[in-house]
């Protein structure tokens, strides 16, 4: 399906009309239904994901104005205390997630050529749970004595002091909320490692996957391992907030490091359940817009899975400044240096990829490209807070802010606005506008690097995190972060408006804009509720075949065909 | 980049796409395997605590009482047998033997709650006596509620038995329930050695 496969023979075979969906409404009001089309469900964690980075967003444009002179003039610093807790755990847990488990939902079953999820209802209750957390979280601003103040972390004991005693109060309710979002991944997960599993196409076996696939996997996989342990800590940190035992408290013989050891042992490996899938982004992407094969897909393929076993071991780099004994820290140490081999491993295939390529610098490739630029960025100052003597003098400063803000912003973001610029037009059948798409990749560059940058400089020079006021020294460093961080907000107005006006009156796309090899290219778009039903094409050789001339999958002449007559006759 | 040759359908060809038995037994262990964790991080922690809190018993309470609680893990553990011999009258199409081996297995499991209930209720120490009342009682409790869990699918299966036709299209809820009964009976051996066991 390279651009020199010809025109394909007109077959009266393929003139059928695409299956209506049944017993669901055709519009706009599906996405209030509790639908059961992986496609629908996709877009409705998009959908929903978007609005909370919305919410997470204002709440960090008040922090940043709070930052923007070194005294607390703006909020009240326990109002402050507040708003980070919920920026943190609304970006991750309303944001990140949900639109990560939007990108598999899309992708997945096209992608391997399933018709749906293994288990479609289930998929749909562990996607209505996202606007159940999502509402007992925000309610956390209404009860007396605000949201939690005790950050994402939650540690103990700040997260079980409970002054106005009562019962239904902000810690309370993002325990709740935190509990909610670890059943409904687990859900997740289990649905999307039972689909890989056993519903691939004929011919494709592990080796033929796309990389996509092999992340999501090794992503889900984590979840599936780490989250019961967050469970586990979490039920303990409710029974000490409201049922007054004392696991973590040394009055009753307990001890809140083990909090911290339940925390980051799901903590650590859930930032790879977010890069992970977003690493495949960047693996599917380079090679449509280089024109190339992957370079070393295999390696790539199995260097998901070292990631995902050596993330379960290097928790304890969170806690080198609490106390924790020599011979732990050296040993956490050393396994966190070796978790940037497999990961180097990537980067390198990525630019093998590009290396002499044809580049396209379409939007999504843009973004693929800054982001891939400023995960080499965020790896350097990862080793640099791995080795312990540097991070007990950064640790907790605005140095370890900047770092995983450069990852989770400006790589796992940008890989997500990849993604959606990629996969957009197939999913709703509408192209784009590529200015705009322009427009928002400038400003969200310059705006991420004008706040990210200064906050590494920020941190080398001591300036705390989790602070609402801060000495006048970093007072410049502040004022360019704070700029930045507008900047960031003003850049999400012409991503807003290119997606609804996209996908209001854009341009109608064609089944494969990108002239992209893979199933879900095959499909029209947007596709039918269940793929290509019956008639799966069987895979005949491994993905990312650019320039070699070899066709992805038996007689796919036919499914070019059926694909583009199934979008004209739309 | 080696493979050209078009290897074996070694997927599954899914003619249907409703979720099949298989797939349903293959995400349900899946979920078995995530839940294990979720004993494994409260059994670390438990050895954790008992092997470094300054605080274990509290004051006045010796230790537990390990023989009544010994007879009522023979009863639970060898419903697991029970178990077996339904699924396997089932297999043989005996409906109503295997009525008979299911109904047992829930009576066995709820003389295992009953014989819990009994002994909490004879305690000395309570869940907000320290850091051990607090251990055993969540982790009992946990469990327990697992045993409960068991019991209820284990009346729900009873019930879908009765349901002409029911067990036409195989008979995955069954083996799928019993998985469960086994995976609970094993985290209670278990937990009946860290906590009955290692007392000392
Ligand atoms: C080569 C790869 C990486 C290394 C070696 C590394 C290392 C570290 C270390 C040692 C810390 C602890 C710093 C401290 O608290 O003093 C840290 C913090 C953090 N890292 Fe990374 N990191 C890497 C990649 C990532 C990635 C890929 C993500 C996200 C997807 C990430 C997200 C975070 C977050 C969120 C924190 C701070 C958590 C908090 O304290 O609230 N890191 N990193
Ligand atoms: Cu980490």
């Amino acid at each position: 399906m390279t651009s020199t496969t010809p025109a394909p023979p007109f077959d009266p075979r393929v003139l059928k009309a695409p299956h209506p969906v049944p017993g669901a409404p055709n519009n706009w009001r599906r996405f209030l239904s509790f639908n059961t089309d992986a496609k629908v469900i996709g877009l409705q964690y998009m959908i929903t994901a978007l609005f909370f980075l919305l919410v997470g967003g204002l709440l960090s444009m008040i922090m940043r104005g709070e930052l923007i002179t070194p005294a607390a003039d703006l909020v009240d610093p326990t109002v402050y205390n507040g708003l980070y807790t919920m920026h943190g755990t609304v970006m991750l847990f309303l944001f990140l997630f949900p639109i990560l488990n939007g990108f598999n939902n899309l992708l997945i079953p096209p992608m391997i050529g399933a018709p749906d999820m293994a288990f479609p209802r289930l998929n749909a209750a562990a996607f209505w749970m996202v606007p159940v957390f999502g509402v007992i979280l925000m309610a956390s601003f209404l009860v007396p004595g605000g949201p939690s103040g005790a950050g994402w972390w939650a540690y103990p004991p700040q997260s079980i002091q409970n002054p106005l005693g009562h019962f239904i109060n902000g810690q309370f309710l993002w325990i709740l909320a935190v509990a909610l979002s670890g059943i409904s991944s687990i859900m997740g997960a289990v649905n999307f490692v039972t689909t890989i599993i056993r519903m691939r196409a004929p011919g494709m076996g592990w080796f033929r996957m796309p990389i996509f696939c092999w992340t999501a996997v090794a992503a889900q996989a984590i979840q599936l391992i780490g989250l019961p342990v967050l469970t586990a800590g979490a039920v303990l940190l409710l029974f000490d907030l409201s049922f007054g035992t004392s696991f973590y408290l040394p009055e009753g013989g307990g001890d809140p490091m083990l909090y911290q050891h339940f925390f980051w042992f799901y903590s650590h490996p859930a930032v790879y359940v977010m890069v992970l899938p977003v690493f495949g982004i960047f693996s599917e992407l380079f090679p449509v817009y280089a024109r190339k094969p992957l370079f070393g897909y295999h390696v790539v393929a199995i260097a998901s899975f070292a990631i995902t076993f050596l993330s379960l071991i290097v928790w304890v780099h969170h806690m080198f400044y609490s106390g924790t004994p020599q011979w732990m820290r050296n040993l956490f140490m050393v396994t966190t240096m070796l978790i940037a081999v497999p990961t180097g491993i990537k980067v390198f295939a990525w630019i093998g990829t590009l290396w002499g390529g044809k580049l396209r610098l379409t939007t999504a490739m843009l973004f693929s490209l800054g982001g891939v630029f400023n995960f080499i960025f965020a790896g350097i100052t990862g080793i640099m807070l791995a080795t312990v003597p540097v991070d007990i003098h950064v640790g907790n400063t605005y140095f370890v802010v900047g770092h995983f803000h450069t990852v989770i912003f400006s790589t796992i973001t940008y890989g997500v606005f990849a993604g959606i610029y990629h996969w957009f037009p197939k999913f709703t059948g509408r192209m784009m506008y590529e200015g705009l798409g322009k427009l928002h990749f400038v400003l969200t560059f310059i705006g991420s690097q004008l706040t990210f940058l200064p906050m590494h400089a920020a941190g080398l020079m001591g300036m705390p995190r989790r602070v609402a006021s801060y000495d006048p020294e970093f007072a410049f460093a502040n004022v360019l972060a704070s700029l930045g961080a507008f900047l960031l907000g003003v850049a999400t107005i012409p991503f807003l408006l290119n997606l609804v006006s996209s996908w209001v009156r854009g341009e109608k796309a064609p089944p494969n804009p990108w002239n992209a090899i893979g199933l879900e290219w095959l499909l029209p778009s947007p596709p039918p509720a269940e793929n290509f039903e019956h008639d799966v094409p069987t895979v005949i050789s491994g993905p990312y075949g650019y320039g070699l001339g070899r066709p992805l999958v038996d007689d796919e002449e036919r499914f070019v065909a059926k694909a583009a007559n199934a979008s004209t006759g739309a | 980049m080696t493979i050209t040759t078009p290897n074996p359908a070694e997927a599954p060809a899914h003619s249907d796409h409703a979720a099949h038995g298989d797939h349903t037994l293959t995400g349900f262990v899946i979920f078995l395997l995530s839940e294990s964790v979720i004993f494994l991080a409260l059994f670390a922690g438990y050895a954790i605590y008992k092997t470094s809190s300054p605080l274990w018993l509290p004051p006045g309470v010796e230790g537990l009482e390990v023989i009544e609680p010994l007879r009522f893990t023979v009863v639970l553990v060898s419903s697991s047998g029970v178990i077996y011999l339904a699924e396997r009258a089932l297999h043989r199409g005996r409906l109503w033997q295997f009525r008979a081996w299911w109904l047992l297995t829930m009576a066995m499991g709820a003389v295992f709650l009953v014989g819990q209930g009994l002994e909490w209720a004879a305690l000395p120490f309570g869940l907000g006596d320290g850091v051990y009342g607090a251990s055993f009682y969540l982790l009992t409790g946990f469990h327990g509620l697992h045993v409960l869990t068991g019991v209820l699918l284990m009346g729900l299966m009873l019930a879908r038995s009765f349901r002409p036709g029911n067990y036409d299209a195989g008979s995955v809820g069954v083996t799928a329930v019993s998985l469960f009964w086994h995976f609970v009976d094993v985290i209670w051996v278990v937990l009946f050695v860290l906590i009955y066991v290692w007392q000392r």
